[in-house]
């Protein structure tokens, strides 16, 4: 695919036929269409089986829609999310679907301030504008919306967006302590309890454990695909990984697996060709901290643009979301939900307190990938991140990796001191 | 002949670097073109080599420039030429503010910036001024003859000029309330220098540097550091992204 004639293919019927503003959603389908050729199919010498990723983003107001809904009328469950707490191996085992629902963008901001308080995090009011303004089609396909309590904007939003929608709320604790854990395997259970009931059958013993490989292949997929991209020269643009991160969150798992693992090959072969999209003598970066979801290519666009290459993402879009597996075949329904347990306590968000096995994963990943330095992002107002950021950075003064905090919002109000701050960074590393 | 240019968001600074010394140099007002405003104004020069820094220094260098460095980058290496023994610059323009560190060879080890907003910054001295009808160059010192320490609260520009209204109309002599504006924007740099930390040498550049009651203020905030401002402190990014354009 190339930048002049790219296009993210319009589906006027079908967003009718789902209470879409039609007219309003397809300007921005153009507008996201420019954005994407011009980000993404202006980069040089990109692996060839990026062309599927192009095309998932080409179809992504449409193809996967009509997948989502030929799902729903065999009474699958199709279930929304922000959130990587989602046990997504539950709805898989019940037959369902689960998408990341929209929530990086400016174009939304707007219908969520009518409502939300303009000082929150901007994720929470994208995501809820695109509910508000129905210009999603993602959020009028799902059944419910799969809420948590990772942070007061998003628990309190989900009181408000459940008029909207059915939003179901999960309650994830705050601490890893023994009593939390039991919370958390009493709320797997009751959240199985809700998606059998939407499915109309139970999730089996056969079931789970089959979900459990398919998540698995997943995340080692993109774990693979991480490993490769440390490779320095880095055989693929940062950017790239992140549109294929993002897409993790709304594309069949078992398919995603498989085109991650081709590019993989392909990636192999361009490390023993030498190939790479890495400018001689560029600076890598790693990123760390909030999510950025899908459009939100702001800081990575910043970081290339400059003639760098981001080599991780230490993120809910990134590491966090495959870091950890789960043990297959262990045979018994109640030893499985609580390895479940495990593994999703394993998540380092700092919505725990404390939660310094992220300031430990942050140096080993940092150690891993081969960068020179750390961006941490953080969006405004997000609290426990924006506050978590000063162990980061101190861990990384006493470790001497160079550091530079950024927070941000979706808006392009500041991207020429983003810009500024970005390429002194670059200075600074590369000298 | 070597150029640094700057193209900040309120002026363009031109500097001229030959056999180590500063041969030339010019300032005008950014305007509305500011690529050709940069063009007329090297007219005079015949450069070997251009730097160009500054909000406008990739327009520069789509047009122009050989080469673009960050301003902090530039400050950088202006301040470690004119003044070597500094290790830490606040550089205040036009609409940014930031903090440099530098390292004994005058390397930048770390910076912090404004982010997008203006607060503190020369644009914001600018506003004060125009509110309390002081020109620009007689509001630095103006506030230094006041000794009243009234206090403005706010650092948004909006919000501080309501502010400064309400003093104006409550009936506080225009010096105190000038005095507060620039005690307002001292205590933002020291908070700003306490974050990052500082060495007990620090420059002032860029324009808000001629601004001598900020200067005081500041000094008169630290103990056991020396603030100096060189002799032309607009110009130290140009000359910094001079003498980079000297080492190509």
């Amino acid at each position: 695919m190339n930048a002049e004639n790219f296009e993210i293919k319009a589906y006027p019927e079908m967003w009718k036929d789902l209470d879409m503003d039609v007219e309003r959603f397809d300007k921005m389908r153009l507008m996201l269409g420019e954005v994407y050729a011009k980000s993404y199919l202006t980069q040089k010498n990109r692996p060839s089986a990026m062309a599927y990723f192009d095309n998932m983003i080409a179809e992504i107001h449409g193809g996967r829609i009509q997948e989502l809904l030929d799902a729903k009328k065999e009474g699958k469950p199709v279930v929304g999310t922000f959130c990587i707490f989602i046990p997504e191996e539950i709805v898989l085992a019940a037959g369902g679907v689960c998408v990341g629902l929209c929530g990086g963008s400016q174009a939304s901001v707007p219908d969520a301030e009518k409502i939300l308080p303009r000082n929150i995090c901007p994720m929470v009011k994208s995501a809820f504008g695109f509910k508000a303004g129905n210009i999603c089609p993602y959020f009028q396909a799902v059944d419910f919306v799969y809420g948590e309590t990772t942070c007061d904007a998003k628990k309190k939003t989900w009181e408000i967006l459940d008029d909207m929608i059915p939003t179901y709320v999960m309650e994830i604790p705050q601490t890893k302590s023994t009593s939390a854990v039991n919370m958390w395997l009493s709320e797997v259970k009751e959240f199985k309890t809700k998606v059998e009931s939407i499915a109309g059958n139970e999730v089996t013993l056969d079931r789970l454990e089959e979900a459990v490989k398919v998540m698995n292949n997943k995340r080692k997929a993109l774990q693979r695909l991480n490993n490769l991209r440390h490779t320095d020269p880095t055989p693929i643009s940062g950017k790239d990984v992140l549109l294929i991160e993002q897409i993790a969150f709304y594309d069949e798992p078992v398919r995603f697996a498989e085109k991650v693992n081709s590019l993989c090959d392909e990636l192999e072969q361009r490390i023993a060709d030498g190939t790479t999209v890495q400018n001689k003598g560029a600076a890598r970066v790693m990123v760390a901290g909030v999510p950025m979801a899908l459009p939100n290519w702001k800081l990575h666009n910043l970081v290339e643009g400059a003639g760098a290459v981001v080599v991780n993402e230490e993120s809910c879009i990134g590491t966090r979301y495959y870091k950890d597996l789960m043990e297959e075949g262990i045979g018994d329904m109640e030893s499985i939900l609580q390895e479940l347990t495990r593994r999703y306590m394993q998540i380092d968000c700092s919505c725990f307190t404390p939660n310094d096995g992220r300031i430990d994963q942050v140096l080993k990943e940092y150690r891993e990938s081969g960068a020179h330095g750390i961006i941490h992002y953080s969006l405004q107002f997000c609290h426990t991140y924006n506050v978590e950021e000063i162990k980061i950075r101190k861990a990384c003064e006493k470790e001497g990796i160079p550091y530079m905090f950024i927070e941000s919002d979706y808006s392009p109000e500041d991207v020429g001191q983003l810009q500024t701050r970005v390429e002194a960074f670059l200075e600074q590393i590369t000298e | 002949m070597f150029i640094g240019i700057d193209l900040g968001s309120r002026t363009i600074k031109v500097a001229a670097w030959q056999d180590g010394r500063l041969v030339g140099h010019n300032i005008e007002e950014s305007g509305f073109k500011p690529h050709e405003q940069a063009r007329a104004m090297l007219a005079p020069y015949q450069p070997e080599h251009i730097v160009a820094t500054g909000y406008g220094r990739h327009l520069a260098r789509e047009h122009f420039a050989d080469h673009v460095i960050t301003e902090i980058k530039a400050h950088g290496a202006g301040i470690n030429a004119l003044l070597p023994d500094v290790t830490t610059i606040v550089d205040i323009g036009g609409q940014d503010s930031k903090v440099i560190n530098l390292n004994d060879k005058g390397k930048v080890t770390n910076f912090q910036m404004n982010d997008k907003c203006a607060a503190g910054t020369g644009r914001f001295l600018e506003i004060m001024a125009a509110s309390l009808a002081y020109p620009l160059e007689e509001f630095g010192p103006a506030a230094l003859e006041s000794d009243q320490a009234v206090q403005i609260n706010s650092m948004c520009t909006v919000f501080a000029e309501s502010e400064v209204i309400s003093m104006k109309n409550s009936g506080v002599p225009r010096q105190h309330i000038a005095r507060a504006v620039h005690s307002s924007v001292a205590d933002r740099i020291i908070s700003m220098l306490n974050r990052m930390g500082f060495g007990d040498s620090i420059a002032f550049s860029g324009g808000v540097a001629n601004n001598p009651c900020i200067v005081q203020m500041v000094q008169d905030r630290l103990e056991n550091v020396r603030v100096t401002v060189p002799s032309n402190p607009s110009i130290v990014g140009a000359i910094g992204a001079a003498i980079i354009a000297s080492k190509k």
